[in-house]
């Protein structure tokens, strides 16, 4: 950097009612109070009104059950990969398990819905927690191309073995009572996911998943087992898939072969870049983008992909930090121009 | 000093590719003393402390610790059994209030069942306990150093950080790897004094250092290594007599970075 004279330099500030907000003095005015929840706000109506605003379009009421659950597979994905540091691929083996065994416990014990989803969501992240234990050593990219390989092994595992109905899938699954239920129990997964995960990272317990992604030594130095802290990580991540996949089950009334399939892998990684990742809340903002966008796609068949590429590929290029990041900074903070 | 050691390290050998790093190394530690391993750069002094933490699986030997047989024992098992230590290349979490640094150590299974720094029942909130931690190890509290960010302490704060890591499990063995290096000389000056105070405590030590000065000081015995070798041990006046040590340091020119 040259010290001419006239250089300048962006600086950025907290915003002073952000600075009065974190402290003590929040509860003691309503802009304040407003400053602090406007955008909770903002996404729990948002959310909750969509079903309402869409009643007219029943196709696009699906889709936004369709978000949700990319929603809760984003919402894992940032979790893991950001705070606990494993790039999972795996969204497709979640979602296809949750959907297995929703599916299972539904048609052979003839449970309902109300209670195959928590089982399946339990069941389902303890058999995807076990079954990954064995990479939970691996790092970086070796983790990411092996967590790949279980949506795709265990679909072709499903096809070669002619198990659970074999490529027909298991048929004749329970649906919602009605659409209604579907949309609101799925949006209000999605926010409690959001809000209960957003404060876990704050707890003691977040520290130590932020140690095991960015100084593993310390962490294990400091008497404890990182592999525990992957397991629970991976646990958490695959139950958000799992319930994902479980409603997905009751939606369509089938379990089939196409849980497996890659979009859930692939969507919830774009739409946590697109959203801003480390967020948590980004990755929802992102489905709600990019699901859509999807949708609309259709119609172009493979070119569809292309399409997404390049939405994907200009992200990454003009705004890496994600939407969420972004709209945060900006609401948190100003900018201003200083001389150096 | 009882006749069984605390920490006894038998014929460690490690080859990196074709360096030998270590090659049979052995060492003996008592309750309550502070050891000194020094050395030239490179003469294995990092490995030596990466083999009896369990950070890397030595070739050959044996390491026990309070007479149980820690040989390749993974590291979190090791620190949990009373044995950290700090790094010579600290990462602490710059973002954080340097309080926060102390939250991961103390979630940990040791620190929950010693009950956090001094012990005794139930352990209060995380933070408290870490602040008084700091506050043991010289952050004063009174100008709020504890809750200021990590990224904004100097160095030697951050190796006391470092050491307040290692200090919040209620270790009975620390190794510090090279904690003077990269101090100013007033740092120094104070981190003497508080190794002291953690040996009057209780903790038994082994000071890895590049420089001599200050360990002569400190430690009862010094062990020298050169080349993955354990060419001299006794006390700071004995190991200069060695003329392998007086080659390994005095005999470049050096000498006055040294002592
Ligand atoms: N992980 C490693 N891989 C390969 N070589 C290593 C590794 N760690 C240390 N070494 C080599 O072992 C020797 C001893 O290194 P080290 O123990 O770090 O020395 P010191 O701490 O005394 O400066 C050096 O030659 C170094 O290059
Ligand atoms: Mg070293």
């Amino acid at each position: 950097m040259s010290g001419s004279k006239g250089d300048r330099r962006k600086e950025r500030i907290d915003r002073g009612i952000k600075v009065r907000s974190d402290s003590v003095y929040a509860i003691s005015s309503w802009k304040e109070i407003t400053y602090l929840i406007a955008p909770r706000l903002v996404l729990i109506l948002g959310l909750a009104l969509a079903p309402l605003l869409l009643s007219a379009a029943p196709y696009w009421q699906r889709v936004v059950s369709i978000i949700c659950v990319y929603s809760l597979l984003a919402i894992g994905f940032d979790f893991l990969a950001n705070y606990v540091g494993l790039v999972s691929l795996g969204g497709g083996f979640y979602v296809g398990v949750g959907a297995y065994a929703a599916a299972l416990l539904n048609t052979y014990f003839g449970l309902p819905p109300i209670i195959t989803i928590p089982m399946a969501t339990l069941l389902g992240a303890i058999i995807c927690t076990v079954l990954f234990l064995p990479c939970l050593p691996l790092r970086g990219v070796y983790f990411a191309i092996v967590s790949l390989m279980y949506p795709l092994l265990a679909a072709r595992i499903i096809e070669a073995l002619d198990i659970f109905g074999g490529t027909d899938g298991i048929l004749g699954v329970d649906g919602f009572s009605n659409v209604w239920l579907e949309q609101y129990f799925l949006i209000l997964c999605v926010l409690v996911m959001v809000f209960a995960l957003r404060r876990l990272v704050e707890e003691d317990i977040g520290l130590v998943f932020r140690g095991v992604k960015d100084n593993d030594q310390a962490v294990k130095a400091s008497g404890i087992n990182i592999n525990e802290f992957k397991a629970l990580g991976v646990f958490i991540a695959s139950a958000l898939g799992c319930l994902g996949g479980a409603c997905l089950t009751h939606m369509y009334m089938w379990a089939g072969l196409s849980q497996f399939a890659l979009d859930f892998s692939i969507i919830p990684i774009a739409a946590t870049v697109v959203g801003g990742g480390g967020t948590l809340v980004g990755p929802v903002l992102g489905c709600m983008i990019l699901v859509p966008v999807s949708e609309l796609l259709r119609d172009f068949g493979s070119l569809r992909i292309a399409v997404y590429s390049i939405v994907l590929t200009a992200f990454i290029v003009f705004k890496s930090e994600g939407i969420m990041t972004y709209a945060a900074r900006k609401y948190e903070q100003f900018e201003r121009w200083v001389e150096i | 000093m009882g006749s069984e050691p605390l920490l006894s390290v038998r014929n460690v050998s490690k080859k990196f590719g074709g360096v030998l790093a270590l090659s049979g190394v052995s060492l003996d530690v008592f309750t309550g003393d502070i050891v000194g391993i020094i050395g030239p750069n490179g003469s294995g002094k990092t490995t030596l402390v990466n083999a009896i933490t369990g950070f890397i699986q030595a070739d050959t030997g044996a390491v026990h610790f309070k007479g149980k047989d820690i040989t390749n024992w993974k590291p979190h098992k090791i620190a949990a059994l009373g044995l950290t230590r700090t790094f010579q290349v600290m990462r602490p979490y710059f973002s954080l209030p340097a309080y926060k640094n102390l939250i991961v150590p103390l979630f940990s299974p040791r620190a929950r069942k010693t009950g956090g720094w001094r012990g005794g029942g139930k352990m209060g909130s995380r933070d408290t306990v870490a602040v008084d931690i700091l506050e043991e190890i010289g952050f004063e509290r009174d100008s709020y150093v504890p809750f200021k960010m990590a990224s904004s302490l100097p160095t030697g704060y951050l190796k006391r950080l470092e050491l307040a890591r290692c200090l919040a499990l209620r270790p009975e063995i620390i190794i510090c790897d090279e904690v003077f290096s990269g101090l100013s000389m007033s740092e120094m000056a104070s981190m003497v004094p508080l190794i002291e105070k953690l040996q009057m405590e209780g903790i038994t030590l082994i000071m890895v250092e590049h420089r001599l000065r200050e360990l002569f000081r400190l430690a009862g015995r010094v062990v020298v290594l050169n080349f993955g070798c354990k060419i001299a041990e006794g006390t700071s006046e004995e190991v200069m007599e060695y003329p392998e040590v007086k080659e390994a340091y005095f005999g470049s020119e050096e000498v006055y970075d040294y002592v």
